[in-house]
Formats: C-alpha cells, structure tokens, sequence
C-alpha cells in the first residue's frame, strides 16, 4: 500500500454558524498530483489553511507525512512548502534574494542556497533576470517565480492554491509544465485547488470534489469521468429530422438526444455498440460527415456533481 | 529561534528603504527629520541645545517619526501586499516574525536618533564654540539614550499591535500616528494653557515643576516607560500568533 501524504478524517471547520470544511475524509498517496477541486466558496482555502496547521479544525483531524496538524504544525510547514492565493513574493526585492530569504528561511546553507537558486532559476527560464526587482514582472514570471520558491528546501509535499488563476494562456501552460517537471524531477506531492478542468485533465493523477466543504467524489479523473459522466455519440451531418430524433428517443439505452443545427448528440445510460445505430440513421435518409464517441469532460462530470448536490 | 530572527533581520533591513519601490521618498523622510533636530536647532540653539531639554524632545519626535513608518510597512505592509500568508505558511515561528521585525524598527529608531544627537552635539559645539567641547550634562545623557530606545520599542509594539488591527498601511500609519502624538499634544496644549494662567493654581503648577529633582524626574520617566512598553510588548506577542492572523 502507497505511502500517505495527506490523511484527513472527518476533517470540520465552523466558522461561526458557517460550517466552510465539511466531514472531510481524504488519502493523498505520496509522489502524485492531487487536485482538489470545487466552485469558489467551496472550502478548499480552508482545507489547505487546516492542513498547514494555519488554522485549527473545529472537529475531526489530519495527517500530513504522519504528523498531526494539531500537535506538529511547525514540522508540518517545515517538510512543506506553499503556492497561495497570491505569489507572496516581495517586490522590493530581487528575484535571487526573494528565493535566498526563504532559503535562509528554511535554513539551506549559503552555498546549498547559492545552488539550488541557480536551477531553479535556470529550470524555470528566469536565470538571466535574478538580479532585477520583481515590481515590473509580469504576473506570469512571478507565478513561475513563486512556484520555484516553494520548491527551494525540496520540500516533500507542496500546496498549490489557484496556480494559474488570472493567468493568460501561454503562461498557465508554461506554470503547468513546471509543476509536471517538478513533480517528475524532484518527486514531491502536489495538492492543487483549481478551476480549470482543463489543467485537472492534464496534471492531475487523482482528485476529489467539494461543494460547501462537503466531499462529492474522488478518484482518478478517468473513474469521475466514467461513473459520473454518460457516454456519448456526437454526430455531425444533414438530415436530423423529427422522425429520425423520436427513434432515437425510443430507444431504451438513449438518455437523451439534443439538436444544434448540424449536430446531433446522443446520451446513452450505458456503454453499448453504436454501429448499428448508425446504420439505422443511414437507412432514415441522415447524411453523415462526421460521427464522435467519447464520454463527458471532466468540465462536464463537475458540473453534473454540483447540479446534484443541489 | 535566533538563527531565525536573523533570517527576519536579514530580510527586513534589504527591505528597508525599499518600500513601496521609492527608495527616494524613504530618504527624503529620513532626510527631514535629521536637518530638522540635528542641524537646524543645534544650529540655531547653539549650546543651549546641549544643556536644555532640546535633545530630549529630539529623543522623543525621531523615534516616534521613523518607528512609526518604518512598523506600518513592515507589519500592515506584509497583508496588504499579500505576503504574509506565505510568510506564515513557511516553518518560521511566530515570535521569530515578530522579534525580527521589531528589533530592525527599534534599532533604525534609535540608532537614528543617537546619530542626529552626535551629529547635534558637534553642530551645536562648533556653532557656540566655547574654548571647550561641551557635552550633554550625565542625567540628560541617561534620559537621551534610554528614553529614545523606549520610545522606539513603545511605538514598535504600539505599531504591530495597530497594524495587526489595519488593513493598509495608510491607515496603520495613520491610526499609529494619531495615537501617539494625541497624548503629546494634549500635554504640550496643557502646559501652555497652565504657563499663561493667572494665579495661585498656575504658580503652584510653576513652583512645582521648578523644585523636581532633575535625576529623580528622568528615573521616574524611564521607569514609567519601561512599564508601557513591556505592558505593549506582551500585547503584541499575544496578538501576534498564527491562529489569529490568519483566522481573523
């Protein structure tokens, strides 16, 4: 059995009649990319402040590389390191000195400092630029620069909070680059909270979701995807007439069938064979260019999760 | 804990005159207080600076100013920029935080204020050259160095106590200000108002204030001071935890 490195078990914080962590019960295994997703005001600043022994919980607990967040926060912090809601960076100061304080911080030797802000620095493209104040960065180059701060005493598990929130682009694909490269190379446990589902999809080996500090579902991204998600035949054409739309509802595997000018879409309650289906379209008289089979997004999965806790 | 404190140290004083990306204005704040108290009055005074209460009101105003702009930045400044969060999810323990920031306040304060009383003395000896170098008389020596080195520990736990409570540091500035100088003023309007009174309540005031025993005023001075700044230390110390910074 994989080691842990996070374990909460009915993990709760109130803060006064709002309960924002909710009965939380989660295992982290070590080495992996957790993303811990959830619409905002869902909790996941809360959890990450709990498991940082930032805050304490109001009820239940947490493990975090087998210390108790209530008993040794202090150890916790000192085997981890923080991406949070803000860079943290102080602009007054150059890159190599923001990167030296928190090496001093966590009380690397000068020349272990001199070292590893060297590749960092180097592994994050911003070597060349360490002696310039980071006032006129883009917001970018100081995420990135934020990134490789928390990776400065090689940590062994690290919270990312929103990493590419208000990022564009290009930027939030260069961030999610580092952190596979971070997590493959230097080998620690990421907790990402997110949004985007799209940087989810890509980084993440596994997730859990949360609505109103509740736990919805958790698993790799595939299982969400293949227990909440139906799936699916995408078809774009001519021909989708009224006649062709009532067979297709008929049909006991069909869930549903919607129409977007040239696309039709079809949900089925389960996995079945759909070439015949689409021979009998044919036969209808639909004229077929292009036909798509998949399951639902995890955009799509998300979604459906916080429609039913409705 | 001290290796950490140092670390503190080590990033404050990079960051001191740096603040908010003007080293210029940080100057030109520090530039006006010391032409003001150890150039201008030294000047004008002449040896009259050096053996009158001069450079004990120099002692109280230079702390105050530079403690009380130095504390809002280093305290109010780290919330408002966002990096306190960071800071306190990093393995630093609280009173490494506190202790840091307020030893580089206490020692920009009051290392400030003993260099405009050197360089007053010099000024004020050169400009009433007597034949002799005078020096402060022992007792107002005494008063010059322990009062300033309280009132900059004062006004840094003072600072930290009001920039925990503030959301910026305009308003911690602000509110540091106004609470410190309030009392100043309030003491300084009541001795004119006493001074330009008629009568018997006023000479007895005079009489009174004239016969204190120069040693004994200065001592009781320190001690009351000592008692405000351990009393606003505590305080400090106490509201200056984690829990609380980041619950709140």
């Amino acid at each position: 059995m994989a080691k842990l490195a996070i374990r909460t078990d009915q993990l709760t914080r109130e803060f006064g009649s709002l309960r924002a962590v909710d009965d939380l019960t989660i295992e982290v295994p070590e080495g992996i990319i957790f993303g811990f997703l959830g619409p905002n005001g869902a909790g996941k600043t809360t959890t990450i402040n709990i498991l940082l022994g930032l805050i304490e919980p109001t009820k239940g607990g947490a493990e975090l590389l087998g210390f108790d967040v209530r008993e040794h926060s202090q150890d916790i912090r000192a085997l981890s390191g923080a991406l949070l809601e803000y860079p943290g960076l102080y602009e007054q100061l150059s890159a190599a000195d923001n990167l030296e304080f928190y090496g001093r911080i966590w009380r690397l030797t000068r020349s272990e400092i001199q070292v590893r802000i060297k590749d960092l620095l180097t592994q994050i493209g911003l070597w060349e630029r360490r002696g310039e104040r980071l006032a006129k960065w883009s917001r970018g180059m100081k995420q990135k620069l934020a990134l490789a701060r928390t990776l400065i005493h090689h940590p062994r598990l690290i919270f990312l909070d929103e990493p590419t929130a208000g990022l564009d682009v290009m930027a939030a694909a260069t961030i999610r680059d580092d952190i596979t490269n971070m997590a493959r190379e230097e080998g620690v446990t990421f907790f990402i909270t997110t949004h985007n589902m799209t940087e989810v999809e890509k980084l993440c080996h596994e997730v859990a979701v949360i609505r109103q500090g509740r736990l919805v579902a958790v698993g790799q991204p595939e299982e969400l995807r293949r227990h909440a998600g139906s799936p699916r035949l995408e078809i774009i054409g001519k021909g989708f007439n009224g006649d062709v739309i009532n067979l297709l509802e008929g049909l006991p595997d069909v869930s549903s069938v919607e129409l977007k000018e040239d696309q039709l879409t079809i949900n089925f309650a389960r996995d079945i064979d759909t070439a015949p289906l689409v021979n009998r379209m044919v036969a209808s008289g639909v004229q077929i260019d292009e036909v798509r089979k998949g399951k639902a997004s995890l955009e799509e999965v998300f979604i459906t999760l916080m429609e039913e806790e409705k | 804990m001290i290796a950490d404190i140092l670390t503190v140290i080590w990033k404050e004083r990079r960051s001191l005159f740096r603040h908010h990306g003007s080293r210029l204005r940080a100057i030109f704040s520090l530039v006006v207080p010391i032409a003001v108290f150890g150039i201008l009055l030294p000047w004008q005074e002449g040896s009259g600076w050096i053996e009158g209460f001069w450079s004990i009101i120099t002692c109280v105003f230079i702390p105050l100013l530079l403690v009380g702009t130095i504390i809002p930045e280093s305290f109010a400044g780290e919330r408002e920029r966002h990096t306190l969060e960071t800071l306190l999810s990093s393995r630093l323990p609280d009173q490494a935080i506190l202790f840091g920031k307020i030893i580089v306040a206490i020692i920009y304060g009051w290392g400030m204020t003993l260099i405009v009383l050197l360089l007053g003395l010099i000024i004020a000896n050169a400009t009433g050259w007597e034949g002799q170098i005078i020096l402060f008389p022992p007792i107002i020596a005494l008063a010059d160095v322990v009062v300033s080195l309280l009132l900059a520990a004062i006004m840094a736990s003072l600072g930290v106590f009001i920039s925990l409570k503030s959301a910026t540091v305009q308003g911690a500035t602000q509110m540091l200000m106004a609470t410190t100088l309030f009392p100043i003023l309030i003491l300084g309007i009541s001795f004119t108002f006493i001074f330009s009174m008629k009568g018997d309540l006023s000479q007895r005031i005079k009489n009174a204030l004239e016969s204190l025993d120069q040693t004994q005023a200065v001592l009781i001075t320190i001690a009351v001071l000592f008692v405000i700044c351990s009393c606003l230390f505590w305080a400090a110390a106490v509201r200056f935890k984690r829990q609380k910074l980041i619950g709140s």
